[in-house]
């Protein structure tokens, strides 16, 4: 950690360093790079067999086939060297969001509640979704307003959120639905696109964020307002 | 050698669009009177002579690993010495 600025000096926001790690058949590390950049924070590649998380400030899961998808998705990324620091960090307050495969290695981690499975009708979906932000209080969505409307790219087989109606009535009466689907494409229970641990700094969720971030190829920019959100979450951090 | 085998399978309350997809092509083949179909996984796992524990091992790779427990049981079996 030597030459790591204090924590408290830091320069945040503009200049808060986002981990994006890469796994083997990651697909969207680059775009989540992108994202991050567009917003004004620096994008930090992490490898998966890294032992160090080289003092980021926040870290993207990204979507992609992680390990082929073998077993379940997300099932081998779970036992790699940096989702160890990872896991580790989250339960002290490292924000981390997790994209499509990202959301299901948070799954397959217990970083979140629930399991995402086979689509109902089995096939794979592959167009713009319409979510509700169903809360603004969490790392990853304060800069959305509560109830605003937001379209992501959503690409998946395997993307439909099941737990059990006790865990689904802890997430709602605890305000940890994030996003919701208002054209549920997947058959995901609750018509739950995506979901936050009891702290609010490890969200995940199917749609892609990181696609919705220009208008030349994207169905919409809303996804500027996920990395924004942590970028004011970090720096209202640095305040406190 | 000694091959435990795992079973895994999504627990009943969880949708099988997979069996149901099965399901819908029997009457195709000309089968019916089925009323469910439900896929899982067989995992076979051979261990070394000298290893010990065997069942308890094989608990901790299926409950960590083989399956999810938030949407899948699985069950395990010790298969006979020489089975092979």
């Amino acid at each position: 950690m030597s030459g790591v600025v204090p924590e408290e000096r830091r320069d945040r926001g503009t200049g808060a360093r986002v981990g994006v790690v890469t796994f083997p058949g990651s697909l969207d590390d680059r775009d989540a790079a992108r994202a991050v950049r567009l917003s004004g924070a620096e994008p930090v590649s992490l490898w998966h067999d890294e032992a160090a998380l080289r003092s980021v400030d926040a870290v993207i899961l990204p979507g992609g086939f992680s390990y082929g998808d073998y077993l379940r998705c997300g099932a081998i990324a779970r036992f790699s060297e940096v989702m160890g620091l990872i896991a580790d960090a989250a339960k002290s307050g490292l924000p981390v969001l997790g994209v499509c495969n990202g959301f299901q290695v948070l799954c397959e981690s217990h970083l979140l509640p629930g399991a995402l499975v086979r689509n109902a009708h089995l096939r794979y979906r592959n167009r713009p979704a319409r979510m509700r932000v169903e809360t603004a209080k969490t790392a990853w969505t304060r800069a959305y307003g509560e109830g605003a409307e937001v379209v992501f790219p959503a690409k998946h087989g395997e993307g439909r959120y099941v737990a059990d109606e006790a865990t689904l009535d802890e997430l709602e009466s605890a305000g940890r639905v994030v996003f919701r689907y208002l054209d549920n494409p997947n058959g995901a229970m609750r018509d739950i696109a995506g979901v936050c641990n009891e702290a609010g700094n490890v969200v995940g969720l199917m749609p892609h964020p990181e696609h919705a971030v220009e208008a030349l190829t994207g169905p919409s920019t809303d996804g500027l307002g996920v990395v924004a959100s942590v970028l004011a979450h970090l720096n209202e951090g640095a305040v406190r | 050698m000694a091959r435990v085998v795992v079973d895994v399978m999504l627990k009943p309350e969880i949708l099988d669009p997979q069996g149901e997809a099965v399901l819908g092509a029997l009457p195709r083949i000309g089968v019916n009177g089925v009323s469910s179909v439900r896929i899982g996984r067989r995992v076979e796992l051979d261990f070394d002579d000298d290893a010990t524990d065997l069942e308890r091992q094989t608990r901790i790779i299926a409950d960590k690993l083989l399956a999810n427990p938030v949407i899948e049981d699985f069950h395990i079996s010790v298969a006979a010495e020489d089975a092979a």
